[in-house]
């Protein structure tokens, strides 16, 4: 090997290694930027009056209650109906399918569900709910959220389950349990903290999400507790506000994406703790 | 039990009664789970086939009217009852190409990075983080483009491009017209800077199931950094990566609210990517709520349907590489 070649590695090294150095700042300046701007403009806008206050028109003072309350509605109901499918989908796949044809054709439809556009979600809720009884309501919207949320707990259901060693289930029906017994007080107490994961996640994306909620929940400016009518959500205000051309609206849609993203975060850190502590034992 | 025990007349003779009965309870209860949870299972497929099937039927009367011709016309016009989705087709496939273009080698320099050069104890921070980037939701995008970012791109960044790469022959087209910020190509920028996080996640996990020896072993030979990325690590890992990718692109062309704040929402094709455009996903959240039902909605459906069918095609394909990816590892 001469010196020649040798050198033109080496530059060749150190060009590709800067590219990789200038991609990951360029990365992490960009995603900093937004983040640092999210608090800025949402920070200003906070205040006591945003939880206690209902969404006002223009030149009133008014908050985000009645979408703070909206999008917890909407996530409770979605996942009481997403939550018990997902879960006994993953077990399911995990516990009773596992090899067979149905489960791989299931884990695959359910993969596709998982990052399936959620606009298309919504579109088929709207098709299945709101035009046969006639009018938007939070429901559908619940429904678009359970639709979205369910994979989620589907696979991580499956994977954490699939964590349990076979010798614990083998232990339960030596003593005599029947199956749906060793699942249910066996596995599933072995990996709790695993499919409060999932359930967590699945909260994380639901409480996100825009695009289903336009033609299910489409929104409300007053206070709505009535899952059968329209109900607005943190979602869906920040979508009205930030293209309103009132400055107060717009910082409130600031500070309502502020909320949003903290509680995603907070959400997704949770359930990054907890199944941490899963794989650890 | 005492109670029943003091009831029955033997309590000898009733025990084993009693035992078969809770037995065939526990049986029925057993089985009653099971089918429980198949029905969830079931109700997965259900799901998908019922998006379909309902998605198909909505937009029958579209297809039915005007036939494959709306898949290659670009009229648009609610009043005349005339649809067609090219523009909208367009807009989604031109977008999703310039995010691709842009967070593709960007997400696998940074999966590099975190992999080969980091220091070792910011590995896993900077990973996390990045994770947690990857869930946020993608109205914040879409707000933060809108505000910071259309601005940028009005005041410098366009016009810098019109008198640049404006002039050159042959791709100058690209780059032609008034600077308004919003535009087909502001919105597959921010749509770069939402998958950004998903790609790299997604890649350096991949890039993590390389084995240590065969990375070591290169590095024993004298490689150098890149020649281990180069000859060990990507031939590797490049279905993974690609199936990776792939899962990004699924993402980008559904992706809604991080597109309709910047695209324009104008209808219509136009060359230059500073121009206004739309998307599949945008066209149906600004218009759906208030389309006039018949062809329009049917229209607004059929988009929907088409757009479906090709983020199917697009992260069956995905998974289909990184099960293979897996079998691998």
């Amino acid at each position: 090997m001469t010196a020649a070649s040798y050198s033109r590695r080496k530059t060749r090294n150190g060009i590709w290694t800067v590219l990789a150095y200038a991609a990951t700042a360029l990365g992490v300046v960009m995603l900093g930027i937004i983040l640092v701007t999210l608090v800025w403009n949402g920070l200003g806008g906070l205040s006591l009056d945003v939880f206690t206050k209902n969404t006002a028109p223009p030149g009133v003072v008014g908050g985000l209650l009645n979408s703070i309350v909206g999008s917890l509605i909407m996530t409770g109901i979605g996942l009481g109906l997403g939550a018990p499918v997902g879960i006994l989908a993953g077990t399911y796949l995990a516990e009773y399918g596992a090899n067979s044809r149905l489960a791989s054709v299931v884990r695959f439809i359910n993969d596709i569900l998982l990052s399936a556009p959620s606009i298309i979600v919504g579109l088929f809720v709207y098709e299945l709910l709101v035009v046969p009884v006639g009018h938007f309501s939070a429901l559908a919207g619940a429904v678009a959220l359970a639709i979205l949320g369910a994979p989620i707990m589907v696979r991580t259901t499956e994977d954490m389950l699939n964590l349990v060693p076979n010798t614990l289930r083998e232990a339960a029906s030596a003593l005599g349990m029947p199956r749906s017994l060793v699942i249910r007080h066996v596995a599933y107490r072995a990996v709790m903290s695993g499919l409060v994961t999932g359930v967590l996640l699945a909260i994380a994306r639901m409480t996100g999400e825009t695009a289903p909620l336009i033609f299910t929940a489409l929104g409300n400016s007053l206070f709505a507790a009535d899952p059968r009518g329209p109900m607005s959500a943190l979602p869906l205000i920040i979508y009205e506000f930030a293209r309103s051309p009132y400055a107060e609206q717009q910082k409130l849609a600031w500070t309502g994406a502020l909320i949003l993203t903290f509680a995603v975060l907070f959400l997704s850190i949770l359930a990054r703790v907890l199944s941490a502590s899963v794989r650890q034992k | 039990m005492t109670a029943t025990a003091l009831q029955s007349p033997s309590a000898a003779q009733s025990a084993p009664i009693d035992r078969s009965r809770a037995l065939g309870r526990l049986k029925s209860l057993d089985n009653g789970f099971r089918w429980l949870t198949f029905g969830a299972a079931v109700l997965i497929l259900a799901l998908l086939l019922g998006v379909v099937v309902s998605l198909f039927i909505g937009a029958w009367p579209a297809f039915r009217e005007f036939g494959v011709g709306f898949l290659f016309s670009s009229v648009w016009s609610p009043p005349k009852e005339q649809f067609g989705a090219a523009t909208a087709i367009y807009g989604t496939l031109v977008t999703s190409l310039i995010a691709m273009l842009i967070a593709v080698p960007v997400g696998l320099g940074i999966a590099v990075f975190l992999t080969e050069l980091c220091w070792l104890p910011l590995r896993r921070p900077i990973g996390v983080a990045i994770e947690l980037l990857a869930g946020i939701p993608s109205i914040i995008y879409g707000i933060w483009g809108v505000y910071y970012f259309r601005p940028v791109m009005q005041g410098y960044i366009q016009p810098f491009l019109i008198s640049t790469l404006g002039n050159v022959p042959g791709i100058g087209f690209l780059f032609q017209g008034p600077p308004f910020g919003y535009g087909v190509l502001t919105a597959g920028l921010v749509l770069a800077l939402m998958i950004l996080p998903f790609i790299t996640a997604v890649s350096r996990d991949v890039f993590e199931t390389v084995p240590t020896v065969l990375k070591e072993a290169a590095y024993g030979i004298g490689s150098t950094t890149f020649e281990v990325v180069g000859n060990i690590v990507i031939p590797y890992t490049r279905v993974g990566v690609i199936g990776g990718v792939m899962l990004a692109l699924g993402r980008a062309l559904g992706e809604t609210m991080a597109v309709t704040f910047v695209i324009g929402n104008a209808t219509k094709i136009q060359s230059s990517i500073l121009a206004q455009g739309t998307t599949i996903s945008a066209m149906i959240a600004n218009q759906f709520a208030d389309a006039d039902p018949g062809l329009f909605t049917s229209s607004l459906l059929a988009l929907g349907f088409i757009l479906f069918v090709i983020t199917f095609l697009v992260l069956a394909a995905a998974r289909w590489m990184l099960a293979r990816m897996q079998l691998k590892a």
